[in-house]
């Protein structure tokens, strides 16, 4: 097989396929009513971009401000008592917290990309329940409505975390529309996990029993478990949140009787298994991107796979981590430092397998690659600063720091948004049915890589120093890491424009995409770019997810073809007792 | 819209297993559960009558649970039904079991140290039904 | 291995069999998993609220205590045999639907249906008690009378109208919960002696006066469970409405029963959750 096929210029008339997904039926009302996995996973992509625009303002408004000590936007000075200084910085967290988490990040791999590819990967035809995906679709439109018009009204000032009595009492934003907004977009994800459960149970092909099941699949998996699981402890929270501000029936706020402390078992119950929401799509994107630019077979495939569940399960033993200064029981303190010890240990193994899945592979420097070594960078640090936090010692001193700015900055940005980038750029040719241009990818993974990096290590250093998270205002010791931190933003959305523009510029003007231009091996790879309306007119052979052995490089078509001549059932990577490739 | 009236002459009672999908529970296992729940309702505001002290919570959960058993298994069909179905509700119970039983020993860890009855009176409270001074 | 078949529509394929799945077995079992799914949602939902009530009642057990006394046992003890009856209606008319048992179908749903009205009715007449008593959440708890079957000692009456803002005035501004720090001093410049007689050494002695402190807590609960719980109601009796619609006009047989059996697992749920509300409610002593 050449490995230097993506550098030779494909020979014209590549079919071009005149019936796809895209092009299916046309008119509004044939995307806004569709019943089509792929339509919308696109639908949802559009929509987590521009709310990643929103959620972006927001932080460059962020960081200009704390460009100088005293506040370069809102002039803070150690005088100034009227809260309406510093209200619109509390607002410009809260938002920023809200867009980017429910907005951009919990739906973006699993919804955006998953909804896409995942009956692709399958060889199936849709997911489960199609007009439920849609009815998600529309939750998430309706929620992210509610948090607009929320802000148009009175921007709340609450944080993301809304505590109590804050949010309940003082707070005069418009908290119950943003918060109804998050309790709506919470139902758009448990419809998600719910399809997806079902989808990969009962919508498997024949021969792809669960140790052939693409290690993506897997990801999207633990994830939708997640989802069904911790989120409506959320959608219960936000709830009550908005009953005791109607209300003040006083379940959480002493005044009248009630315990806010409660209120932060119940909402970090839901938040911290969200980050792992997050986190296991990306690994997942992760595991095929690895899989495919290492021409090998993923190292320790199970222990990937049970990796993924383990995270998702232990996942749900940690919550209390957030809470160790706040008034939780020691007993509770010493019980959440060690289950979240204990977390870490299903990530290291899936950056110990990806690193030996590279060792000795012939690794192919693409785009999607490029934010591949990115994420096990920018992940390990992300994860290792977390164990400074599960320890209760370092915690108390580094609680409501920049440290922990950095920690979750580092893994939601670093591991989850670079593999959504990442994972676009991968499937980009099978969405769009586009090439983009290589290089300029390439230099918007470096650009944004050293953007990041230059945003946020220093937040890791003035953290350590004192400095306060959600503080409009410093002293100015921290000026110097604040201003490397801003220029650092600056360049990141620079990198971000770029980005942007190589994927605009390959809408209009990119070359047309082979069915198979990567060599993967998963069976989305099997059907055209774009896929046609119905995916697939046979169920495809299933072969072992990263049997290699089943495709074939095809100089006519400039991509990659199946051979059909797959390794028969009882053979293969994943099969026990089989020798690998 | 096709019908399936021809069928109504099918057998009426007893298992059976028709040409469809999945079994049919016999008629005289959903009387005799329902009998079950209604004596055990019964029994549980009997019980609450009597004073048994911390027991007497003890005693309501588990009548509760006998009945919710009684009507996950027949007639929610789970004892008919696949074995995944089973491991999805017990897993749920799982996690209903973590979150309450953290919470709860958070909570009676700090309990000794609340100030009883110290919350001070209300003032000038607003709710949507009028304001308590 | 052998070619799959392909995805083609075969004429035998049923008028309810989406073009997604290749058998009608399959669709079912889809179903199935995806509505158990959702019941676990609907369960985690709830639990939210059971785990603070068993904090509150963990912490504040005599409010708990005091104030069930207001809510009526014999309605709640009605409601409960009304939601028994009406799963096991449910599940019969399940048990129809297999067996292609139409008018049977339709009558035992538009039972269940009913049922589902009476027990909301009940709720209207006991909510409608509550606000007559002035017996609501939070700022809004005026209760007129102390409920059934409390002990009133007369004299004490006039002290209790009084005793709250006693204990709070001779503290300045709001009184801070105690923490494990030592007590503060007694004296002209710390508490005065009349705050910590005022207040109870051992917990088992919170309830000093006729009436313990915050029983509006209790009423948030009740309200909020029961509330939430009637919606549920609410939303289930217009499931049930739909399917029996769809009865009607003579949909369902031993091949396609699948919307009535989803929908008979979502009000088992409805009636699961209210076998543990009125214990947690309304049989507490």
């Amino acid at each position: 097989m050449a490995t230097t096929a993506f550098d030779e210029t494909p020979p014209d008339g590549i079919p071009v396929q005149e019936d796809n997904y895209l092009t299916h039926r046309r008119g509004i009302a044939s995307w806004l009513l569709t019943l089509d996995h792929k339509r919308i996973g696109v639908m949802y992509l559009v929509t987590v971009l521009a709310a990643f625009l929103l959620g972006g303002i927001f932080a460059l408004l962020m960081r200009t401000q704390l460009l100088r000590p005293e506040g370069l936007l809102f002039h803070m000075t150690p005088e100034s008592q009227d809260l309406a200084v510093y209200r619109p910085f509390n607002q410009l967290f809260t938002l920023h917290g809200v867009v980017m988490i429910f907005l951009v990040l919990i739906p973006g791999t699993p919804a955006a990309l998953g909804n896409f590819v995942l009956p692709l990967m399958l060889g199936a035809k849709d997911v489960a329940f199609p007009r439920l995906n849609l009815w998600s679709y529309y939750l998430f439109v309706a929620g992210a409505l509610l948090a607009v018009v929320s802000i148009l009204i009175n921007a709340a000032d609450t944080g993301w975390t809304f505590y109590t009595p804050y949010s309940t009492e003082r707070s005069a934003g418009a908290v119950i529309p943003l918060v109804a907004g998050a309790f709506v977009i919470g139902f758009s994800s448990i419809f998600t996990g719910i399809n997806f459960i079902v989808t990969i149970h009962k919508l498997r092909p024949a021969g792809m029993k669960w140790d052939r099941v693409p290690l993506f699949l897997w990801g999207l998996y633990a994830t939708a478990v997640i989802q069904v699981v911790a989120t409506p402890v959320l959608g219960m929270t936000l709830l009550l949140l908005i009953v005791e501000r109607l209300f003040h029936v006083g379940i959480f706020n002493s005044y009248y009787g009630g315990d806010p402390l409660l209120f932060q078992h119940f909402f970090w119950f839901y938040s911290h298994p969200a980050v792992y929401i997050m986190i296991l799509p990306a690994m997942g994107v992760m595991s095929e991107v690895i899989a495919t630019f290492c021409r090998r077979e993923i190292f320790g495939y199970r222990f990937v796979a049970a990796s993924s569940v383990a995270i998702a399960l232990i996942g749900f033993l940690v919550w209390g981590h957030h809470m160790f200064p706040n008034g939780q029981s020691g007993p509770l303190d010493a019980i959440f430092s060690a289950m979240t010890m204990l977390v870490a240990i299903p990530s290291g193994v899936k950056v110990w397998n990806w690193l030996a899945t590279m060792y000795k592979g012939s690794i192919v420097l693409l785009t999607p690659m490029c934010y591949a070594l990115c994420f096990l960078f920018l992940f390990a640090i992300g994860g290792l600063t977390g164990l400074f936090l599960a320890s209760l010692a370092t915690n108390f001193h580094v609680h409501d720091t920049y440290f922990v700015v950095a920690h979750f900055h580092y893994v939601m940005i670093g591991g989850a948004l670079f593999m959504f980038i990442g994972g676009l750029h991968y499937w980009w040719p099978k969405i769009t049915g586009r090439m983009y241009n290589e290089t300029v990818g390439r230099i918007g993974c470096l650009l944004l890589f050293v953007g990041f990096n230059l945003t946020f290590f220093p937040q890791f250093i003035i953290g350590t120093h004192g400095m306060p998270r959600r503080s409009a205002s410093y002293k100015p010791m921290f000026e110097t890491g604040h201003v490397l931190s801003s220029v650092g933003a600056l360049v990141q959305f620079l990198a971000l424009l770029l980005i942007a523009g190589c994927f605009v510029y390959s809408l209009c003007r990119g070359r047309k995409a082979p069915a198979n231009p990567w060599g993967g091996t998963t069976l989305e790879w099997a059907c055209s770019s774009p896929p046609p309306h119905d995916n697939f007119d046979h169920p495809p052979a299933v072969a072992g997810p990263y049997d290699r052995t089943a495709i074939a490089w095809n100089p006519a078509l400039g991509g990659y073809e199946r051979t059909g001549s797959p390794l028969p059932p009882g053979e293969g990577p994943g099969v026990r007792g089989a020798s690998r490739s | 819209m096709a019908s399936y009236s021809g069928v109504e002459t099918a057998a009426a009672t007893g298992a059976v297993e028709p040409a469809g999908l999945g079994h049919v529970v016999p008629l005289g296992v959903l009387a005799a559960v329902w009998g079950g729940l209604v004596v055990l309702t019964a029994l549980t505001v009997a019980a609450a009558d009597v004073d048994l002290g911390n027991l007497n919570l003890y005693i309501a959960l588990a009548i509760a649970g006998t009945k919710a058993t009684l009507v996950v298994l027949y007639f929610m069909h789970l004892r008919y039904d696949r074995p995944f179905l089973l491991v999805v509700f017990l897993g749920c119970l799982g996690f209903v079991v973590l979150f309450i039983s953290l919470a709860l020993t958070d909570a009676r860890a700090y309990a000794p140290s609340l100030v009883p009855g110290q919350a001070p009176a209300m003032k000038d409270v607003h709710t949507p039904f009028g304001t308590k001074d | 291995m052998t070619e799959p078949a392909a995805y083609t529509e075969k004429p035998a394929d049923p008028w309810h069999l989406a073009h997604h799945f290749s058998s009608p077995q399959q669709q079912f079992d889809s179903g199935k998993l995806g509505i158990w799914l959702f019941l676990t949602t609907e369960i985690l939902l709830f639990s939210g609220l059971f785990c603070a009530y068993a904090v509150f009642r963990a912490n504040h057990p005599e409010i708990f205590v005091y104030a069930h006394a207001y809510l009526s046992k014999p309605l709640g003890a009605l409601n409960t045999m009304i939601l028994i009856f009406s799963s096991f209606t449910m599940a019969s008319a399940v048990r129809a639907a297999q067996l292609g048992q139409t008018r049977w179908l339709v009558r035992l749903l538009a039972v269940t249906l009913f049922c589902g009205g009476a027990f909301l009715g009940v709720k209207f007449i006991e909510y409608k008690a509550k606000w007559e008593e002035g017996l609501l959440t939070g700022g809004d708890y005026r209760p007129e009378a102390p409920p059934p079957g409390a002990v009133v000692p007369p004299e004490q009456k006039p002290a209790a109208a009084t005793a709250k803002p006693q204990a709070a005035a001779p503290v300045q501004g709001l009184v801070i919960e105690r923490s494990s720090i030592p007590p503060a001093a007694v004296g002209p410049s710390g508490l005065s002696p009349q705050w910590l007689a005022n207040t109870p050494a051992h917990p088992a002695d919170r309830w000093h006066g006729p009436e313990p402190y915050n029983v509006q807590v209790f009423f948030s609960f009740y309200f909020v469970m029961t509330g939430l719980h009637g919606i549920h109601v609410l939303g289930g009796m217009g499931a049930i409405a739909w399917v029996l619609v769809r009865a009607r006009r003579g949909e369902f047989g031993p091949r396609y029963f699948s919307p009535v059996d989803f929908t008979g697992l979502y009000w088992h749920l409805v009636d699961l959750i209210w076998i543990f509300l009125f214990p947690l409610l309304y049989l507490i002593t």
